[in-house]
């Protein structure tokens, strides 16, 4: 059968300047009611912000520089930028090779800033951080590159943000964390942890966080990774989907969905839409389901998108629904948008 | 981010210059015996070729260049090269300079683009290598050292996972990004398109360790497979047949990394503003002086370990000119556009005394003679061999 062809392009965001090859390399914050989408895509040193009115009219630009921390001397490069949205209060975090920076959600004010201890890493290794969720309703998860994540309680408002925790499960550099986006069957878990061997960690959030289930890699980076209704989804270096039990860590399906790695991963949570983006040009939509019956979980292709000349970094949806995406790829300065046709 | 870039950054680009210049010698090379004393010859190329490769693996250098470091800025890597290019009696206006580094920068950028595994890296650094040791192949002194080279690149890059290399691939991509220099003979093969951007195919062989997309498979909670469907895209992929060799000989099978160039296919760039975005420019020029000071240190400890062999008493150093005319050359030296020069490293900006000596007496043998009055050079009368080219 031919390609399906479910979305159209429409008119893309214009940045000011391109966007860097990293994971998860765009984050959509939409908030609700008040008609305004904002995107951030990292450059390297510095990470562009942009609002954009839901009629198109009108768009603000703000960038936001990695802080050099103290003594250092040499330019920071930022891994990655995300709005993490919490019942109280919305905030633009990013990480970079010094530590962590966390924002007010227009990124006006930095209202938090956590220096990454260079003596906790190995001489000669890479140091940052990277991966970033919001969790358990209250707090926010970061992962380091010596494979810690640590977990910041964060007030409903003000600068009083505290580290409650370091989890110290993973071996290799975290990739990507994801919070539940549905609803949890019973011990199916509130996180997930992905690391650079390939290994993901789901855990329960609290006062205590507590290790659910750990899945083993197979030999890929899995550098994204999404969390639904009990669904692990993660995408691999070998351009390889795979969908596991949140619970048990039971592999339920495997698609061979790129030709090369991919970057992002997304999902739209009223619907189970999940989105792929990676190195080959290719972004795909899927749709997640349930089978009633059988209890097992589905995976079907609904739309293939080219991006031509494209290393896709960074897609997510733009709404809850998934009726419509954007894309960032790297050397690109513009984010492409697509909506259901 | 990754802290292992340097030593594979700078082997490509060393291995790319040295594809431009023995291309360029090559064409302007006249048979020994019919030679006057002012003419290039087929000794004269080889021996440009030997004392750069000599001064490329120089055992203190590479110790240097090995070391677990930050990348520094282009403009201070460029210092390096610059310096390379001078280890002979050869001399390069600073356009052919421009040129040259233009080319071997898109070169390499273009290459880590369309890898397929980031590790592939690797094999398109031994490509390069593999070259390298055949111009020297007459030379067993200097093949040993490229040998050592090499061997040192298996240790420090074989044991590396693949995350590990996607993250040295990173540090590529952010180091090449904003970076959209027209090279004719991407141009002419349709690699890279008239706005400047590589072209990347979806079709061809998925990298070693990968499936060809198109596959679904669903397993039940006992572990079975009870499910199979297929998907299709434009893309028309197939499986590849057989894995590059990482050892220190053998069959690289990927094409990235060899010798694009020969004599019928001469290198051009268009000084084009064809990017828009050059937001990357524009930051290094604010650079501020603190940033200055590491990166003298590190230029002072690299170019500290290069050995320069000065050319003796009698000899004096000749011109190699990458465009076709010297007043194509000048013409070009005028018209660079602002955002895509390389600023030359200001050494006045140290501030510890000491260590701008130093470093003020390592560059100081870098300087570049002024152009001989024309009895005196082989220069002048090159200008005459290149019409045509």
């Amino acid at each position: 059968p031919p390609p399906r062809r479910m979305y159209r392009k429409e008119k893309s965001i214009q940045l000011k300047s391109s966007s860097a090859a990293l994971y998860n390399n765009l984050s959509v914050l939409r908030l609700p009611g008040r008609q305004l989408a904002c995107f951030s895509a990292v450059h390297g040193p510095s990470v562009n912000v942009v609002s954009a009115a839901a009629d198109g009219l009108g768009f603000s630009h703000r960038q936001l520089q990695a802080k050099e921390g103290g003594m250092a001397v040499s330019t920071s490069v930022l891994t990655q930028a995300a709005w993490c949205v919490l019942p109280s209060r919305v905030l633009l975090v990013l990480t970079s090779q010094k530590g962590i920076q966390m924002y007010e959600s227009d990124g006006s004010i930095m209202v938090y800033w956590h220096a990454l201890d260079i003596t906790e890493h190995p001489p000669a290794e890479a140091v940052f951080a990277r991966g970033i969720a919001a969790a358990g309703g209250r707090f926010i998860c970061v992962g380091t590159s010596s494979g810690l994540v640590l977990v910041f309680d964060i007030p409903p408002k003000g600068t009083n943000i505290t580290v409650s925790e370091v989890l110290e499960e993973h071996h290799d550099a975290i990739t990507d964390i994801a919070a539940e986006l549905g609803q949890a069957p019973d011990g199916a878990g509130d996180l997930v942890t992905a690391d650079d061997a390939g290994t993901l960690c789901v855990w329960s959030a609290g006062e205590e966080f507590a290790l659910l289930s750990k899945i083993p890699a197979f030999g890929c980076t899995c550098s994204s990774v999404k969390l639904w209704n009990g669904v692990v989804a993660a995408g691999y270096g070998n351009g390889q989907i795979r969908l596991y039990e949140a619970a048990t860590g039971l592999l339920r399906a495997e698609v061979n969905a790129h030709a090369r790695w991919i970057y992002a991963l997304d999902l739209a949570p009223q619907t189970g839409k999940l989105l792929s983006g990676a190195e080959d040009s290719f972004v795909h939509v899927w749709k997640l389901s349930r089978n009633p019956d059988t209890n097992d979980v589905e995976i079907e292709h609904c739309h293939a998108e080219c991006v031509t000349d494209t290393q896709v970094c960074g897609a997510r949806f733009c709404d809850p629904e998934g009726n419509s995406f954007a894309v960032t790829g790297y050397d690109l300065s513009e984010i492409f948008r697509y909506s259901q046709a | 981010m990754s802290a292992r870039t340097l030593p594979l950054l700078f082997l490509n680009l060393g291995g790319e210059m040295l594809y431009i210049l023995d291309q360029r010698l090559r064409a302007q090379s006249i048979p020994g015996e019919k030679a006057r004393k002012d003419e290039w010859t087929d000794v004269d190329r080889k021996r440009v070729m030997n004392d750069i490769i000599t001064t490329m693996f120089n055992k203190k250098f590479m110790e240097e260049l090995f070391k677990p470091q930050e990348l520094y800025s282009k403009k201070a890597l460029r210092t390096v090269y610059d310096r390379l290019a001078h280890a002979s009696i050869m001399r390069l206006n600073q356009a052919s300079m421009d040129k040259l580094y233009d080319l071997m920068t898109m070169a390499f950028k273009y290459q880590v683009l369309l890898c397929p595994r980031p590790k592939d890296i690797l094999l398109v650094t031994f490509n390069h290598l593999d070259a390298i040791k055949d111009f020297i192949r007459d030379s067993p002194g200097i093949l040993n050292q490229v040998d050592e080279t090499f061997r040192q690149l298996i240790e420090t890059y074989s044991c590396l996972s693949a995350g590990e290399f996607q993250l040295i691939r990173q540090t590529l991509l952010i180091f090449f990004q904003d970076m959209h220099i027209r090279v004719s003979i991407f141009l002419k093969d349709k690699v890279q398109n008239s706005n400047g951007r590589f072209v990347l195919p979806i079709s061809g062989p998925v990298p070693w360790g990968t499936e060809v997309p198109g596959l679904i498979r669903i397993f039940n909670h006992n572990g079975d497979e009870v499910k199979r469907t297929e998907f299709t895209t434009d893309g028309n992929y197939v499986t590849p047949q057989r894995e590059g060799s990482f050892d220190l000989y053998g069959d690289r099978v990927l094409k990235l990394g060899t010798n694009m160039y020969s004599v019928s296919r001469p290198v051009e760039t268009h000084m084009s503003g064809s990017s828009k975005n050059l937001a990357s420019h524009a930051k290094e020029n604010i650079v501020p002086n603190p940033l200055a000071k590491e990166e003298l240190n590190f230029l002072a400890r690299l170019l500290g370990g290069m050995e320069i062999k000065k050319p003796g008493g009698s000899e004096t150093g000749f011109r190699l000119n990458l465009f076709t005319t010297d007043e194509e050359e000048e013409h070009a030296a005028l018209t660079r556009p602002e955002e895509l020069s390389y600023k030359v490293i200001n050494i006045e900006a140290a501030q510890e005394p000491g260590r701008r000596a130093e470093l003020s007496r390592i560059l100081g043998e870098m300087e570049v003679a002024e152009p001989r009055p024309p009895s005196a050079g082989k220069g002048e009368d090159l200008l005459a061999l290149m019409d045509g080219l």
